[in-house]
């Protein structure tokens, strides 16, 4: 089933078109990785997706209403703010405001699986701006779980965390998919984007130049055009493996 | 019930109680209570009234009005400076009630005054909104309040220099530094529509200011409509600010205090923190209105000198905080 | 107090200060006075020579506080400021007890006498203001023949009265005064009995005024353009006792000078004691 639809989608910022005529479609059970080099796009797409900036062409999620687009799709920024000394638990609980009040019982639920799956559980009564940069990031992803949509977007959700706490994420991110979700994560580790995602999106040139399985998408003259690095990529008894090597004069 | 409503709500009927014995008319506590509730024609009915009573409920419905928007302001633009006095909305709302009393236009029709207020402190949220806006930063917040607070303290100035009264010139400090002295059920009656709708307002903005904790992009992801929260707060400080400062000036540091001493006690959620706020803000203002009569019982020592002198050592221990937390 | 501060350039009299001795010397009578105090400007409009004072201040012809407007108008005006006053020459300065230091030591530096007087307490001051402001102008006759006009219609108008109604004087920021007071006096004479007492001024408190409930309240005449200290006359506790009992204003220009004109406001307020008996 279709989760989300985009159809010629083409942004300007500035009277400066940052791209435009994309097309894609994301499925449930999709793990996808929107991939692509600093300044071509990544978050503008995702945001433009969501509905949260002017854009033309057509995307599934921003003719919702706020308020239903909100349990369609989770979004999950890269500015990672905590503005108040508010707890754990409370945090991560601020996903359930589109789902209204009456629902305590499924609130509590939808917290604690979301605390659990990023293992917060020790964490949830404390002071979350007083936590590791690590741990906030987590706490924000726990967040963004506890909403349970059937979509979630998720702008570099993994950068600054620890490697232990990469993989983890990004093994919670492909269990989300096996269970039926679907996922757009932006990310900057090839190598996680090779071994995880289902499927990757590569974004340069002002539009999409790549749409596919990791090993299609990561391919010697796509690297070269959009990132201008060579690397190694080897399939491995535990996975693929994906290292950049060197710039290209 | 968040449980420290349950300590300040019988706080508030506690100090309303006190503060209604409280006069030099040298009433007594029985005596002016059965005056106040069963009426009848001597002057301790007149006291009781016309007199202590607007004086309560003002206390309370300024006091609410502070605390209410000094805590929706702070979650909307996540800085736990914002306060309505000292970054300027209220010396604002001052200058637009003294210029309407000295136009005449507060003469026109019945709510002008407190519209007059509200039209500006709207002005000046208007301002700082859009000029230390959520991604403004502390710094910006500050100076911009400051710039603020210094053009409505000139133009009230200005105003009451030129009018052809020879009371109004000493009256800035009045308009300053807020006193609920000798004010009627007229000024209650004045004040209570804009206090009610501003209420209205900041109250119904909770769950957008609980989003906002997430920082903007994330709060419209979950839903929340920004412009719409924007007008809420915008327009719910204005009226409630306005009102109250037509009646009885500016008084500062309520707002500040307030939310800062109770925002634990909500563990940090600023839609809670909303409606604790109020009272919290009621508790306050009533304390500090009796403290003034207690202190100098006959001279009106002004309210808002009171809320200063207790506010502003609090000002300079957030900044100090935030400084260490920047360190 | 502070009502009073804000009307203090208004407000002005005659005590004798320390000043030049020599300067009052008989046979020298001065020939260029300027008066920069509302009251010494009635009071050297009542007393002077033709052609001996030269110029008033502007609040002489301010219809509110002046009792003398048309006599004024026929002088120069002046604002009461240091340079201005010396540009006229004067050989005396009239200032009054609350005209501002910096003017009368700078006039003093510049070589002019200044006589400086302090607000009229009592009717008795309204006497002693004369005859010091009439041997200051050598018009000590012209002063004589004042006050004995003056006492003559205080005598009148001060009938044996068989009961004084109470009555409160209320002014903008609740402000009060007592017996002695030119106000309370003036009150006192016209068969009133003050709720202040024996006192001078200060704040009544709203709560005090109700539960003396006095039988008739005195109040000032409301200045135009809007003043929170004002807005008090309006409070509905004033208004109820304005509504049961009775209520008269009286102007400012009537009783705020210590001059003959005093017995002007004697005569309205005996008039008001009578209608309310």
């Amino acid at each position: 089933m279709s989760l989300l639809l985009i159809r010629d989608l083409s942004v300007e910022l500035a009277e400066r078109p940052v791209f435009s005529g994309v097309s894609f479609e994301l499925r449930e059970g999709e793990l996808v990785g929107l991939i692509g080099p600093n300044g071509a796009g990544k978050t503008t797409l995702m945001r433009a997706a969501m509905g949260l900036l002017p854009f033309s062409g057509e995307s599934s999620l921003a003719e919702l209403s706020p308020q239903y687009r909100a349990r369609h799709a989770a979004w999950l920024p890269q500015q990672r703010e905590i503005a108040w000394p508010v707890s754990v638990e409370d945090l991560v609980a601020l996903g359930r405001l589109p789902h209204g009040t009456g629902g305590a019982e499924a609130d509590r639920l939808a917290v604690d699986s979301a605390l659990d799956r990023l293992q917060l559980d020790p964490l949830r009564h404390r002071d979350a701006t007083q936590l590791s940069g690590g741990e906030q990031a987590r706490a924000l992803i726990a967040r963004a779980l506890a909403q349970e949509s059937r979509l979630l977007l998720a702008d570099e959700p993994i950068a600054g965390l620890d490697p232990a706490h990469q993989i983890a994420v990004m093994e919670v991110f492909a269990d989300l998919a096996k269970e039926g979700h679907g996922l757009l994560v932006s990310l900057h580790d090839l190598g996680l984007a090779a071994r995880h995602c289902t499927r990757l999106i590569l974004v340069a040139e002002g539009g999409i130049l790549a749409d596919g399985p990791p090993a299609k998408v990561l391919v010697p003259e796509l690297l070269a055009r959009a990132f201008q690095i060579t690397a190694i990529h080897e399939d491995t008894p535990d996975g693929p493996v994906f290292q950049p090597l060197r710039v290209l004069k | 019930m968040t449980p420290v409503l349950r300590i300040l709500i019988p706080l508030v009927i506690l100090l309303a109680l006190v503060s209604l014995a409280l006069g030099p008319a040298g009433l007594g506590l029985g005596e002016s209570l059965r005056a106040l509730v069963l009426g009848g024609d001597g002057p301790a009915v007149l006291v009781m009234r016309e007199i202590r009573l607007p004086r309560v409920l003002l206390a309370l419905m300024i006091g609410a009005s502070l605390g209410l928007s000094g805590a929706a302001m702070q979650g909307f633009l996540r800085n736990p400076l914002a306060e309505p006095g000292i970054i300027g909305v209220s010396g604002a709302a001052a200058f637009g009630a003294v210029l309407a009393l000295q136009t005449g236009f507060a003469a026109l029709f019945a709510l002008a005054l407190p519209l007059a207020a509200l039209a500006g402190a709207l002005v000046a949220v208007l301002l700082l909104v859009a000029l230390a806006g959520p991604r403004g930063g502390s710094l910006t917040l500050i100076l911009a309040g400051i710039a603020i607070s210094a053009m409505a303290g000139a133009l009230t100035s200005l105003v009451l220099n030129l009018s052809p009264n020879p009371y109004a010139a000493g009256e800035i400090v009045f308009w300053m530094m807020g006193s609920l002295a000798d004010r009627s059920v007229t000024h209650v009656m004045l004040a209570l529509p804009f206090t009610l709708l501003g209420w209205l307002l900041l109250l119904r903005s909770a769950r957008g200011l609980e989003a906002l904790t997430l920082g903007e992009d994330a709060a419209e992801g979950l839903g929340i409509d920004l412009t719409r929260l924007r007008w809420q707060v915008v327009l719910g400080t204005a009226a409630a600010i306005g009102a109250a400062t037509a009646v009885a000036g500016v008084i500062g540091f309520v707002g500040l205090v307030v939310p800062h001493l109770l925002r634990a006690r909500v563990a940090g959620r600023p839609g809670r923190l909303l409606a604790v706020s109020a009272v919290g803000g009621a508790a306050m203002l009533l304390a500090a209105d009796i403290a003034v009569r207690l202190i100098a019982p006959d001279r009106d020592l002004k309210l808002g000198v009171l809320t200063a002198l207790i506010g502003a050592p609090f000002f300079l221990r957030l900044l100090w905080q935030m400084r260490r937390a920047r360190a | 107090m502070s009502a009073f501060a804000a009307v203090s350039r208004i407000i002005g009299a005659a005590l004798f200060l320390g000043a030049a001795p020599g300067l009052l010397a008989a046979g020298n009578p001065p020939k260029r006075v300027v008066s920069i105090n509302l009251c010494t400007d009635q009071l050297a409009m009542l007393l002077a020579a033709p052609g001996q004072l030269i110029s008033v201040s502007d609040l002489a012809v301010e219809p509110r506080s002046s009792a003398m407007v048309e006599e004024a108008r026929a002088y120069p005006i002046n604002h009461a400021g240091a340079e201005e006053v010396w540009l006229m020459q004067p050989d005396l300065v009239l200032a009054g007890g609350y005209t501002s230091r910096a003017t009368v030591s700078m006039l003093r530096r510049l070589g002019r006498e200044v006589l400086e007087v302090q607000p009229a307490y009592s009717l008795a001051d309204i006497r002693d203001r004369l005859a010091r402001i009439g041997a200051a102008l050598g018009r000590e006759v012209r002063a004589e023949a004042l006050i004995a006009d003056f006492d003559a219609r205080l005598e009148v108008l001060r009938a044996e009265v068989a009961r004084s109604p109470s009555a409160a004087i209320y002014y903008a920021n609740g402000y009060t005064t007592g017996d002695r007071t030119l106000a309370g006096e003036i009150l006192m004479a016209a068969g009133f009995s003050n709720i202040a007492g024996d006192m001078r001024g200060g704040h009544l408190p709203l709560e005090k005024l109700a539960m003396a409930d006095p039988e008739a309240l005195i109040t000032g005449t409301p200045y135009p353009g809007a003043s929170r200290s004002e807005a008090v006359l309006a409070h509905p506790v004033v208004q109820a006792i304005r509504d049961r009992r009775a209520s008269h204003p009286v102007a400012d220009r009537d009783w705020l000078c210590g001059t003959p004109y005093v017995l002007q406001a004697v005569e309205e307020l005996a008039i008001f004691r009578k209608e309310i008996e």
